[in-house]
């Protein structure tokens, strides 16, 4: 199997060693036989780029390989452990014909989009109640004091309206403003 | 300044519905003021002038600034692009803006009420300016759904469009998000889940309406009350925006790869001044980005107390509209050069990998700079290698990623979050960002509705029957279940179709008949009188030239170019976006398409020539009725 790896450290014989081990401990982890030595794992092929290939005998029968499947699932178990004392993740050290499953992004229960829309939903909806219902309240109080008032209104159609100079002829009478200066006035000059 | 008989309004009054008959009363202004108190259903207003700037600024800075204006200026001469820019400013937008506002202010009443003043002939000018109001509020605030939906989604780390899910089996991502990038995918499959063509129309996504109900709750709330709460509302909508774009400005130049994006939009290409589309697409880019011809200018300043200085506060609001689109393109600009930079050096290190892979080559041997004489040396030192590699190594080239220009919901939900999700921080930012979103499309959704509302408030035979809060209620109620049709996995098409369709073609001729009526049929000199006795100012031989003779004459040609653009494209087409190929596709309309496309242009423009028709039958009727009584 080819192992890729881009380094912030120089590859030598030293880090070859720590691979050896790795890989011995991850067959141990896995068969639990406690017979893999750092001499079972076998490299070769080395390249600059670091990349080799690796194999891993068994010992206890001379001279064989240890299946291709055997180690790639102890490598599958031990993933994590190998990947940090390389300091390396996922990506930056491949394992030809190992594909990784990727671990899904942790989903909490609730989504936490329908929290906060929750959140701003009931402020909105509560200054909403808050505006309506203050509302209607001073619509009650406005409507006992217009009743006085309404009398007043009554008087005052008057139908000269000179509107910002512009001719009343022009205008549609009803789209007119009742100008209750007018209307008013009446009230305030003494009878004759 | 003050004209005879003209009176300050005592502070805490707060009623102005007799419009300027009180001249008639000097040196009796205490009584004046006194029995205008008594009056019943006095007109509204804004507590001050600095409201009114605040909504009109709110209304005309809009989506608009954000996502169209760097992209026209990235298509028409970076740099040069603002010298058409600022001569239509001059010529069209700010007398425009100006006849507008003084029609306001001056008449008092929402549009259809103003036109019906100026001549009873063009009521119809008011009602087709509130149809196009409606039918641009049916579709504006499903953008704040989006915005919302991206805003909720904004508190989690990592960002969702970060990265793409996984496909079934865990051996990899999505097959859809492969092909395409993560961002593209959240936009396409998980906000919009958008269906292959306008004829599959799909379900109503009931996330998406969940948002715009929200989003039309917002916007009740904030017209609830008038100009009471609107006028506290755009304190808000104004402002925002502005400390989230020197947050992204200063963020964006200190990112890296920035200057890049700054360096090549910002040269002027000068050659392209010589082609017409570059004026044209000025012009009518300043007209859009005002909002003219909307009504809700007229229905803002209605509310404004007659001694208003709306001259200068025209002129305040265009430049501050212009100066925000420039400002906000540096800042797109600089967004787009750290995205194409990010993505350049991607596609380099993606290359790098591969070489060394394959050729099992020294880390750090190769890199960005010796990259090219790498591959030669590699292509002539092991030639069968390197040709079977050929077809996976992309020429990576940064001029090519600043080259696409997006426009649109493209450039504000798909370029702006992929950057976003590369940023450290990158929830505030996503957060800061939305918001501002959400602020600039509230406020141009309140102007909308305003221009709805204040007709209908203005009417009596509507407010006696029912209070203001449930008129409002009752247009925001129909809109929200209109809009739900742009929630539907087709919605986004049907979004496209409103967005280029409903307002262009009629708000040209609305601002054309509307120019030519105050000049024309009111008459110029009695226009001059009135804004001179309402602000104490002689009108300026500008403003009388550009209303008279250069705007209009613009509007014209502006209208017959669309006019023809659309004549010689023939068969309309649309972006469909293809989940297979993971990029979007165009489409031919279906016939129902094209036939609402045309209700939507016709019945606009139709309400002029009938409302017009309508009183002139109406006035024939009654004069017959007054001469047989005769």
């Amino acid at each position: 199997m080819i192992f890729h790896l881009p380094l912030q450290y120089a590859w030598d014989a030293n880090e070859e060693y720590l691979f050896k081990a790795m890989m011995a401990f991850a067959m141990r982890r896995y068969s639990s036989k406690s017979t893999t030595q750092i001499s079972n794992v076998l490299l070769c092929n080395v390249t600059d780029r670091v990349s080799f290939w690796f194999v891993v005998t068994d010992s206890s029968k001379n001279t064989t390989t240890v299946p291709g499947s055997e180690v790639e699932a102890a490598i599958r178990m031990n993933r994590n452990r190998i990947n940090s004392a390389f300091l390396l993740s996922d990506k930056t050290l491949q394992f030809l014909k190992i594909s990784t499953t990727l671990s899904p992004p942790v989903e909490p229960s609730t989504p936490v989009w329908l929290i906060v829309f929750g959140v701003v939903l009931s402020l909105i909806v509560a200054g909403i109640v808050f505006l309506v219902v203050s509302g209607i309240r001073k619509h009650k109080k406005k409507n006992k004091e217009s009743t006085e008032r309404e009398n007043l209104e009554e008087k005052g159609e008057v139908t000269i309206t000179i509107e910002n100079g512009i001719p009343c002829e022009t205008l549609d009478l009803k789209a007119g403003h009742v100008n209750g200066v007018f209307a008013a006035d009446d009230e305030r000059f003494t009878s004759l | 300044r003050q004209s005879p008989g003209s009176y300050s309004p005592k502070p805490g009054w707060r009623g102005g519905g007799a419009g300027l008959a009180e001249h008639l009363w000097a040196g009796s202004s205490n009584r004046t003021a006194a029995h205008l108190q008594d009056m019943e259903k006095a007109r509204p207003l804004w507590d001050n002038p600095l409201q009114f700037v605040f909504a009109c600024i709110s209304y005309a800075v809009g989506l608009g600034n954000v996502w169209r204006f760097p992209y026209l200026c990235q298509m028409y001469g970076g740099g040069g692009f603002l010298i058409p820019y600022v001569i239509m400013l001059v010529v069209e937008g700010m007398p425009l803006l100006y006849l507008e506002l003084a029609v306001g202010q001056r008449m008092r009443k929402g549009s259809i009420g103003a036109w019906k003043i100026i001549s009873p002939y063009l009521c119809g000018v008011g009602v087709a300016s509130v149809v196009v109001s409606f039918f641009l509020s049916m579709y504006y605030n499903v953008i704040n759904a989006w915005a919302f939906w991206y805003l909720f989604h904004s508190f989690q780390d990592p960002l969702p469009w970060a990265t793409c899910p996984l496909n079934s089996n865990r051996t990899g991502y999505e097959e859809e998000c492969e092909k395409t990038s993560s961002t593209q995918y959240f936009w396409y499959r998980q906000t919009l889940n958008i269906s292959p063509s306008l004829e599959t129309s799909g379900n109503v996504q009931w996330e998406q309406a969940l948002c715009l109900t929200l989003a039309w709750l917002v916007v009740y709330l904030c017209i609830l009350r008038g100009t009471a709460s609107t006028g506290k509302v755009v304190y808000v909508t104004a402002s925002l925006p502005y400390c989230v774009l020197i947050i992204y400005l200063i963020r964006g130049l200190t990112l890296h790869g920035a200057v890049n994006g700054l360096i090549y939009m910002f040269t002027p290409k000068l050659e392209q001044l010589s082609n017409p589309k570059t004026w044209i697409s000025a012009a009518t880019q300043i007209f859009f980005s005002l909002g003219l011809g909307f009504g809700s200018l007229i229905a803002f300043a209605s509310y404004n107390d007659p001694s208003n200085n709306c001259e200068r506060h025209a002129i305040i609001v265009s430049l501050i509209n212009s100066t925000t689109s420039i400002f906000a393109s540096i800042v797109t600009f600089s967004i787009y050069g750290f995205k194409a930079t990010f993505n350049y050096e991607s596609c380099i290190n993606k290359v790098i990998l591969l070489l060394m892979n394959t050729f099992d080559l020294e880390e750090g041997s190769l890199t960005a700079d010796n990259l090219s004489e790498m591959k030669d040396y590699l292509m002539a030192a092991h030639p069968q290698e390197y040709a079977q590699l050929l077809p996976q190594l992309k020429n990576c080239s940064l001029e090519a990623e600043l080259d696409t220009a997006v426009q649109g919901t493209g450039l504000a939900f798909i370029v702006y979050s992929e950057a976003i999700k590369n940023m450290e921080v990158s929830q505030l930012y996503s957060v800061l960002y939305f918001a501002m979103l959400l602020m600039l499309g509230i406020g141009s959704m309140l102007g909308n509705i305003a221009a709805i509302l204040t007709p209908l408030t203005d009417s009596k035979a509507i407010t006696s029957r029912f209070s203001k809060e449930v008129i409002s209620g009752f247009v925001c109620f129909i809109n929200c279940i209109i809009g739900l049709i742009f929630t539907m996995e087709a919605g986004n098409y049907w979004f496209d179709i409103f967005n280029d369709y409903a307002a262009t073609l009629s708000l040209l001729l609305i601002v054309l008949v509307e120019t030519i009526a105050v000049c024309y049929i009111y008459g110029l000199r009695r226009f001059e009188k009135d804004l001179h006795t309402m602000i104490g100012r002689k009108l300026n031989w500008y403003w009388k030239t550009m209303w008279a003779f250069a705007s209009p004459l613009l509007i014209i040609s502006l209208f017959i170019f669309y006019l023809t653009d659309y004549i010689l494209t023939g068969t309309l087409q649309y972006q469909a976006w293809d989940s297979t190929q993971g990029q979007l596709v165009t489409r031919d309309y279906p016939s129902y398409a094209l036939a609402v496309i045309g209700l939507l242009v016709a019945s606009s423009t139709m309400c002029i020539p009938l409302g017009a028709l309508l009183t002139f039958i109406r006035k024939r009727l009654k004069r017959e009725r007054v001469s047989t009584v005769a």
